[in-house]
This record gives structure tokens, sequence and C-alpha cells, in this order.
């Protein structure tokens, strides 16, 4: 279907990206309750859902704004977990780097998981659609994910202010958390990564707050690098 | 309370920050390989930085002061163990929550 219009391919990608509604609904209403017991404003919480746009970023930085973590610390933490994106932004290249610069200023902003997840797939299954259509495409897969995220926070804030602290809502940071990452630790590698991270986290948390984080993080990477490189060359034998 | 200045000026950082992260390629860097190791380095960001962070939360929660918690730490296993198993947020951290909850609530009725 190379003559695919922009306005169907809009379409095609809100049809496709719908499901994901029920990924992100439960999700944003907990960041909106937590955002709201941490003592947050509503306008801050949902400054975080707009401008930030990152779900794993946002829990972050909340955890280490309650810990009263220093600002270059929960930026370097938070940052880090959204790394992966330049991934994503590199592996959009092929198909979106001659759109218009503001068309890719766009689809950088709503460049979250499941936009790039959906979309990048799409592109491989249809290489001829033009530029516009594949821009389109992705602002209808991300356009409405996006709103539910902002809409859902407004509920989860406004939900929080009837919950009441002694709830132990405090643990529930920690479950999503581990909730979020224990499905990616599908290889060796990512089990090996995964484990450095908290030694070396535990080790070092008497430091400043997200400081020993950070250092976990850094050799965690490293480690999952060589064990993946190790694995490959076992498999290669 | 958390200072408001302080969480407006994480805000913009951090939207700042993130946007220049996916905007890097896309609009800065263009059609440049970047090198196997780095992207490699870059897949594992998640549970390079998540398992930290939430390992002293789990060991060592604010609400027990500090003192290691057996229910708190068992919640935390069965989060782990649904979310290998079934590879998937939600079934983790619903099981996570009926764990914890379910928990303080037999505890309730014991005390």
């Amino acid at each position: 279907m190379s003559d695919m219009t922009p306005k169907s391919a809009a379409i095609m990608g809100a049809k496709n990206g719908s499901p994901f509604i029920l990924v992100l609904l439960p999700f944003a209403v907990l960041f909106g309750v937590l955002a709201n017991q941490a003592g947050l404003s509503i306008e801050a919480a949902l400054g975080f859902s707009f401008l930030v746009i990152a779900g794993s970023a946002q829990f972050a930085a909340l955890q280490l704004l309650t810990e009263d973590a220093a600002i270059p610390l929960i930026l370097l933490a938070s940052l880090s977990v959204n790394l992966r994106m330049a991934m994503y932004s590199a592996s959009l290249v092929p198909y979106l780097g001659k759109a218009p610069i503001w068309q890719r200023a766009l689809v950088a902003y709503l460049n979250f998981d499941q936009a790039f997840a959906v979309s990048s797939a799409k592109y491989q299954d249809e290489p001829d659609w033009s530029i516009s259509a594949k821009v389109a495409y992705f602002l209808g897969v991300a356009a409405p994910l996006a709103t539910v995220w902002y809409i859902m926070t407004l509920v989860g804030v406004l939900v929080g202010t009837s919950i009441p602290q002694e709830w132990g809502l405090d643990f529930i940071l920690p479950i999503t958390f581990i909730g979020l990452f224990a499905p990616m630790l599908r290889t060796l590698a990512h089990l090996a990564a995964a484990v450095t991270s908290v030694v070396v986290a535990l080790f070092f948390a008497d430091l400043p707050s997200g400081m020993g984080v950070l250092i976990g993080a850094f050799c965690a990477m490293i480690v999952g690098v060589l064990v993946e490189t190790w694995m490959e060359k076992r498999e290669a034998q | 309370m958390i200072a408001e200045e302080k969480v407006w000026t994480v805000i913009v950082l951090l939207a700042i920050g993130t946007f220049l992260i996916r905007f890097s390629f896309l609009g800065l860097v263009g059609d440049k390989e970047l090198p196997p190791i780095v992207l490699k380095a870059l897949r594992y960001t998640p549970v390079a930085v998540l398992p930290g962070m939430v390992a002293p939360l789990v060991l060592w929660p604010a609400a027990t002061q500090g003192m290691i918690d057996p229910l708190r730490l068992f919640a935390a296993c069965v989060t782990l163990g649904v979310g290998m198993w079934r590879k998937s947020f939600m079934p983790a951290a619903i099981s996570g929550a009926v764990a914890f909850y379910g928990g303080l609530w037999v505890l309730s009725l014991a005390s």
C-alpha cells in the first residue's frame, strides 16, 4: 500500500496503539496517586506527565525527590533510565530522518516505549509508505496514548487526595519498579546486570541518596555487555 | 514536604534532558551508526538502574525505620517471580500488591 494517505495512516496508528491504553492507564493513575502522597501539587504531577512523559523516569525522580536526593543526582539517575530512548531515536532515522524538523521534534517528544515499538514494527512492514504517512502513523499511535497519560495522571492525583496515608502506599512504588524490570530479565546478561545493580547499590547505600544507584548502574551496564559478549562467543563455538 | 521550587527544577531539567535524548539522532546526529558496544550498553539501562533503586527500599523500608520487614520482602519476591514468569507488568504488580495487602490483613487478624 504505497498510496497510503497520512489521514488513513493516522487512523490505523490510533487503532494499532489502542491496546496499550490498558497498559498506560493504571500506570498513569498510580503516578498521580503517588505524586499526591509524596506531597506534590497537582500542577507538579501534571507537569511531570506533560513535560517529561516517561513513566519509569517519572517514578524514579519521584522516589529520589522523596529521599531528598540532590538535584544533579536525581537528574542523572532518571535520565539514565531514559538513555535507551537514544537507541529509539537512532532507529527511527532511516524512516523519519527526512521529515521536516518540527515533525521530527514532535515525534521526539512523543517517542516513548509503546509508540516506538508499534511504529517501528509497522515501518519495517511498510517500507513504501511516504514520509508524511509514516509521521502521521506515529502521531496516530502516540497522541491518544499521551492524552490518556495526562488525563489519568490527573485522575490519580484526585484519587490520591481521598486515600489516607495509613494505607501503606509507600510500598507500591517498589512493587511498581520490580514489575517494570522483572519482565526484562530474559537473558543471563540482563539477570547479571540486575544483580550487579542491586549488589553495588546496596554496598554504596551510605553515600548520599542516588549516588549508589548511579555507580551500580554504571557497573551493571558493563557487566551486561560483558556477559552478552561472552555468551555470543560461547554460542559461536 | 518537598520544596515546590526543587520539584519544578527537576521537572524542567528532566523534561529538557529527556527530550534531547529522544531528539538526539532523529534531530541532531542524523544517520550515523552508533558503535555496537554503545548500542549494547544502552539496552541494559533500565535493568541497570531500577533494581539498584529498589533494593534498599525493599531491604530497609522507611516505613519500618529501616528494619528488615518479612512481609515487604515477601511481596517483593512475589512481584519479581510473577514478573519473570509472566513477562508482563500488570500480573506482577497486581500479585505484589495482593501479597502485600493480603499479608497486612492476615497480620491484622493475628494481632
